[in-house]
């Protein structure tokens, strides 16, 4: 061993002012990164809040609706003798709701105005009309006071939404009209109600009358046709690809396929729902059948993804240990492997449907964009879904879609958030460690 | 030995604790490393001699949880206390690790990273000097002057550890902390290293953590015997192999247990 | 067509030949004799040949019948109401589906009533041959496969091959999948193409809006889809702008300094953000954002339109910050540890360390990150459709409006025209194959760098 060979290295001077200067430049860089770094934080927080409030404080005023009180007069001679099933269903009820405003405005004489007279009610009533007729033959020849659903003007007067000109987008209150707003308001003939229509009524023309009933109807169908075509299709695929797929060049096309049709944008399978489902198989446009098909296609590559992954997780001895018992290796993969990968296998197909269900692009393509004032009662039947239909809502001008167009994102996100933590709850609770 | 005075100290620490959350990693430890030797650390595994190895340049900064009581000082000066700043200190008192860790860049990078983060040098020919200089010094040099621009994780397991050293010394350190520095390595690799080391001694204090009691003593001129969290012997290497005074001491280097 | 309770009773038919097969496979082992498979397994077997010819049949049947059903009903219409056109037809078929559905709706002929009720009949008839043909086949199987039961009889190999069949088929549905929209996507451009030549497609003149009537001179309308190119990636790029700093600065944030409490608590709540469906983003867009950089743009002295090519890629970007985060996230954690504590013992600060060390050695990870990124962009499609013009521009302003590949697609397929052979509609599939092309390249590319990049960690 060589003693002292070395001397001791000339330490830096860190103490130098120009060292020290620079090591508060490192620091200052250092800060502003961090700093840089915590507001797009705060910034991507900042947008999801501001996005969610935006939509909630522009949705609360959706669910109210408004009424009007008013005396309407069932003219026996309308309903004729009998007063027969058919009789009460072909009596003109708008006539009665034109008598009723035109006792209560008296002053409106000319077409013009008895036609804006009209315009203070809404269509429904009508039906209301019938149905307490219908309900209570006894009423046909009396006079009762109903509350009636207020018209688009109304409920807009009730939610103080006119401004004092009386006009608001597209929808114009004459001065007239606006003084018997007021003057029926006054008297207390107009009153706010919880609009249960929204949840009970498909869309509608009559921006005060729609609902998404339909729509939400629809996006059940087209889930529930979706779960049963891509769930076991995904499933079965993710068990052969991982348990008994030999290794060679179709299984690795088969991997590389899936993967890629997982980033495919979503118009694509519209396309192709287009072209294959109503134009070559002819089946029914805008059907939830053909829109659950579409969404299918695509729902399917991120199940197996989901599904690949959970069995992945299932460690071999589980399967080797059921084989070595004498099982036939399909056994120990469906009493074994399964029963062990099924809540990551659920984790996966719910976050895939509630993927499939915020999708509107290739729902488009196949028709199920347009107007459909029913709500579908089979799988044929045309129809919207929920994110279509908000879709439908935002482009109309009223201000009333408007505050719908906010009310079914709040459904639609609550309907995402229910699943999502279903989806979390599964994971947490039936995860197993290995 | 007599004739080396008190300023070859250059790392004092006193009473050091410390803890992971509630739980008590470092008991107590009290030791002085000079500047001029090899101090080594042996023990079990998890008897705390890496985390005090990290305590000295405040690596244990970096995990969530942890905390040091005590005093540790370098040239005197409470490394822990406010008017240490922590980006200094690293580069006073820089570090090996025990697997070989260099960057995903090039030879050259790799060395000239300290160096230009520090700003130590500001002209490419100074910093050409200081990249052989560096590479020279770690015994590296003549197998990589052809290829700097090659990138560093293409070297051999052994010539990243000497990558490493040689980035160590290229910020110009007081003390090289080296961490199990040969474990991941094979004998010829091993020796290789062993032989840098004793090139470095007395240009650099060095603080050197083995598993390998033999290594311990080839290398090391002082010797600490960490066990459960404490510090149990500390002493010249040639005493604590020979001729240790604590009954735990014997039993580790006689091979009972470890 | 009454289908679903065919179904059931296919069902129940099912349920009742694994009994029976069970059943049968358990008097024979109570014999003493020796049984090749488990009662279980005859069970399975009965149960399996029961139902799968049937469901074929089902298949083959319900699609095919409701098209005998269309055309006949459509034939038996008086000569002067006999539909000219694919529209017409579908109008007629929708009123006489509704007669028979519905009553109290007033037919529009006596001759729409009479096909109504005609209508009605055939369905009647239809299910009954649907449910004669699909039950019968289901009794024959039953009948079959529970007398094959016998000692030596291998249900066991024979079911399991059908379920390994079954698995091994499902499998090919993802290249079935791949296959149709390449085919249906060549298919329909080959017909686009013959209409309108490609060179006229690599114009920069798009006008489809002149390709009213066929007859008319000129009439194949421009359909050059360079500015749609042009303004989808014009979007893509402001899109990127915001999300690619955003969504790497994020992502470094929560995997270098924010505290683990923090980290597991912000990570969900930035995926939030990609849960929120696009559309609804639009709807922000178009309700918001577009007017607020309006109104901005005003105050500057900008002329800005109300669908700018800004407001659809701003939302559009934000759309795809957690996108970005997230793989940028995978990318960082996914560099070694010790890199990092190279760095920091040599004394460069957390955010030397980053900017010097981990970004590069990550960057192949967040190169794919960056790539799939794009793909989403180009390929979003109900941002633009709501947020973004119709007018073809090539401009560089971002105050302007601008159209896209998607919204293109969309608007071709939506405009009301709704048979595919008109050019305007075909376009759609012409520019539905480029972007499955662009894509398709960005995503293997993305794909492949990432998983190298794993592999090097690993």
């Amino acid at each position: 061993m060589i003693e002292d060979h070395q001397t001791q290295q000339v330490p830096t001077n860190w103490r130098d002012a120009a060292m020290q200067q620079r090591i508060k430049k490192r620091y200052a860089a250092e800060k502003r990164f961090r700093l840089f770094g915590f507001t797009t934080v705060i910034f991507a927080l900042g947008f999801l809040v501001f996005l969610i409030g935006d939509v909630v404080l522009k949705a609360f005023p959706a669910f109210t609706a408004a009424e009007i009180q008013l005396s309407v007069t069932f003219d026996s001679t309308a309903f004729g003798l009998a007063r027969t099933r058919a009789d009460i269903d072909a009596a003109e009820y708008g006539a009665f709701i034109k008598a009723g405003l035109a006792k209560r405005f008296p002053e409106a004489q000319n077409r013009t105005t008895k036609r804006e007279l009209r315009e203070l009610v809404s269509e429904d009533a009508e039906r209301v009309l019938k149905a307490a007729v219908e309900a209570n033959p006894d009423l046909i020849g009396k006079t009762k006071v109903f509350w009636l659903p207020g018209s688009d003007i109304v409920e807009l007067y009730v939610k103080n939404q006119l401004n004092a000109k009386g006009v608001v987008g597209e929808r114009l209150a004459s001065d007239t009209m606006l003084a018997r707003l007021n003057s029926a308001q006054s008297n207390g003939e107009l009153r706010k109600t919880f609009n249960t229509r929204f949840f009970s009524a498909p869309d509608s023309k009559h921006a005060e009358l729609a609902g998404i009933a339909g729509s939400a109807k629809g996006s059940l169908l087209t889930l529930f046709v979706t779960l049963l075509a891509a769930f076991p299709l995904a499933i079965f695929t993710a068990i052969y690809l991982e348990q008994f797929a030999p290794k060679n060049h179709l299984t690795d096309f088969i991997e590389v396929n899936i993967n890629n049709l997982a980033a495919v944008p979503s118009v694509i399978y519209g396309l192709l729902g287009a072209s294959v489902y109503l134009g070559f198989m002819e089946m029914h446009r805008s059907a939830s059948l053909v829109g659950g098909l579409t969404l299918a296609l695509m729902t399917m590559p991120t199940i197996v993804i989901a599904s690949r992954a959970a069995i992945k997780a299932v460690p071999p001895s589980i399967r080797d240990g059921a084989v070595a018992l004498g099982a036939s290796p399909l056994q120990a993969v469906f009493h074994h492997v399964l029963p062990s990968a099924m809540p990551g296998m659920l984790t996966g197909t719910i976050i895939g449907m509630s993927r499939a269900l915020g999708e509107t692009a290739p729902l488009l393509l196949i028709g199920m964009v347009g107007f459909f004032g029913d709500i579908p009662s089979s799988f044929n039947d045309g129809t919207a879904v929920l994110p279509v239909q908000i879709y439908i809502w935002a482009s109309a001008t009223e201000r009333l879609f408007a505050q719908k167009t906010s009310a079914a994102i709040l459904v639609l996100l609550l309907f995402l958030i229910i699943m999502n933590a279903t989806a979390i709850y599964f994971r947490n609770r039936f995860e197993k460690r290995w | 030995m007599n004739k080396q005075d008190v300023s070859a100290v250059k790392m004092t620490a006193l009473n050091c604790n410390v803890y992971y959350n509630e739980k008590q990693a470092i008991k107590d430890v009290t030791i002085d490393i000079r500047a001029d030797e090899v101090t080594a650390f042996i023990g079990p595994s998890g008897c705390g001699k890496s985390t005090f190895l990290r305590c000295l340049n405040r690596m244990n900064d970096t995990i969530a949880g942890c905390r040091v009581t005590g005093d540790i000082k370098l040239d005197g000066e409470d490394i822990y206390g406010k008017a240490m700043d922590v980006v200094q200190l690293r580069a006073r008192v820089g570090m090996v690790f025990q697997k070989p860790n260099p960057f995903p860049k090039s030879i050259y990078e790799n060395i000239a990273y300290g160096p230009r983060i520090h700003g130590l040098i500001s002209n490419k020919t100074g910093l050409d000097e200081v990249v052989k200089n560096s590479l020279q010094k770690a015994g590296l040099w003549e197998e990589v002057k052809d290829r700097l621009n090659e990138s560093g994780t293409a070297l051999s397991g052994g010539q990243q550890q000497r990558l490493c050293i040689a980035r160590a010394i290229a910020v110009n350190p007081e003390v090289i902390l080296m961490d199990e520095p040969c474990s991941a390595l094979d004998p010829i690799a091993t020796a290789k290293i062993e032989e840098l080391i004793e090139e470095l001694r007395g240009r650099y204090a060095i603080v050197i953590v083995t598993h390998n009691m033999q290594q311990a003593a080839r290398v090391s001129q002082k010797t600490a015997f960490f066990h459960l969290g404490s510090m149990v012997e500390y002493g010249a290497t040639t005493d604590i192999f020979t001729n240790p005074r604590k009954e735990r001491t014997k039993d580790y280097i006689t091979g009972r247990y470890g | 067509m009454q289908i679903w309770p065919v179904i059931f009773a296919l069902v129940l038919l099912s349920l009742v030949g694994f009994a029976v097969g069970q059943w049968r496979a358990t008097v024979v082992l109570s014999r003493n004799e020796y049984l090749h498979s488990r009662p279980g397994h005859h069970g399975w077997y009965t149960a399996l040949i029961t139902f799968l010819p049937a469901l074929v049949i089902l298949i083959a049947v319900s699609f095919y019948l409701p098209h005998t059903i269309d055309a006949a009903t459509l034939e038996n219409l008086p000569h002067n109401e006999q539909p000219v056109d694919a529209l017409s037809r579908q109008v007629a078929l929708n009123e006489i589906q509704s007669l028979s559905q519905h009553s109290g709706i007033l037919p529009s002929s006596p001759a729409m009533a009479e096909a109504a009720k005609n209508y009605e009949v055939r369905l009647r008839q239809a299910t009954l041959w649907l449910a004669i043909s699909v039950l019968g086949t289901a009794i024959i199987g039953l009948v079959v496969s529970s007398s094959q039961i016998t000692t030596q009889f291998k249900a066991r190999s024979i079911v399991e091959a059908i379920f390994m069949g079954g698995l091994s088929l499902s499998s090919v549905i993802a290249i079935l999948i791949t296959v149709g929209i390449v085919l249906s996507l060549l298919f329909e451009s080959i017909r686009f193409f013959e209409k309108v030549p490609l060179l006229n497609f690599l114009g920069t003149s798009w006008s489809t809006q002149m390709a009213i009537r066929s007859d008319q001179v000129g009439s194949v309308g421009s359909f050059g889809a360079l500015p749609l190119i042009y303004g989808t990636a014009f979007i893509s790029l402001i899109a990127m702008l915001v999300a690619v700093p955003i969504g790497l600065m994020s992502a470094i944030y929560l995997t270098q300094y924010a505290s683990l409490k923090m980290r597991r608590i912000l990570k969900p709540v930035l995926e939030i953000l990609a849960g929120v469906p696009t559309v609804v983003y639009g709807v922000f867009a178009v309700i918001t954002i577009a007017p607020a950089i309006r109104a901005w743009g005003q105050s500057m002295g900008i002329d800005a339109t109300s669908d700018s090519a800004l407001a659809a890629g701003l939302v559009m970007g934000v759309m795809i910050i957690p996108f970005m985060s997230s793989m940028s996230d995978d990318a960082l954690t996914a560099v070694p540890q010790s890199m990092r504590d190279g760095s920091l013992a040599l004394g460069a600060t957390p955010s030397e360390t980053i900017r010097k060390v981990l970004l590069p050695a990550a960057l192949p990870g967040i190169a794919g990150s960056f790539l799939l990124a794009i793909s989403r962009a180009i390929g979003e499609t109900m941002i633009v459709v709501m947020a973004a013009g119709q007018a073809a521009n090539l401009t560089i302003n971002p105050f302007k409006s601008v159209t896209t590949v998607t919204v293109q697609i969309v608007a071709a397929l939506t405009g009301g025209d709704e048979t595919f052979d008109s050019p305007r509609t075909l376009v759609a599939f012409a520019l539905g194959l480029l972007l499955f092309i662009i894509t398709l390249l960005l995503n293997i590319i993305a794909l492949r760098v990432v998983k190298k990049y794993r592999e090097a960690y690993d």
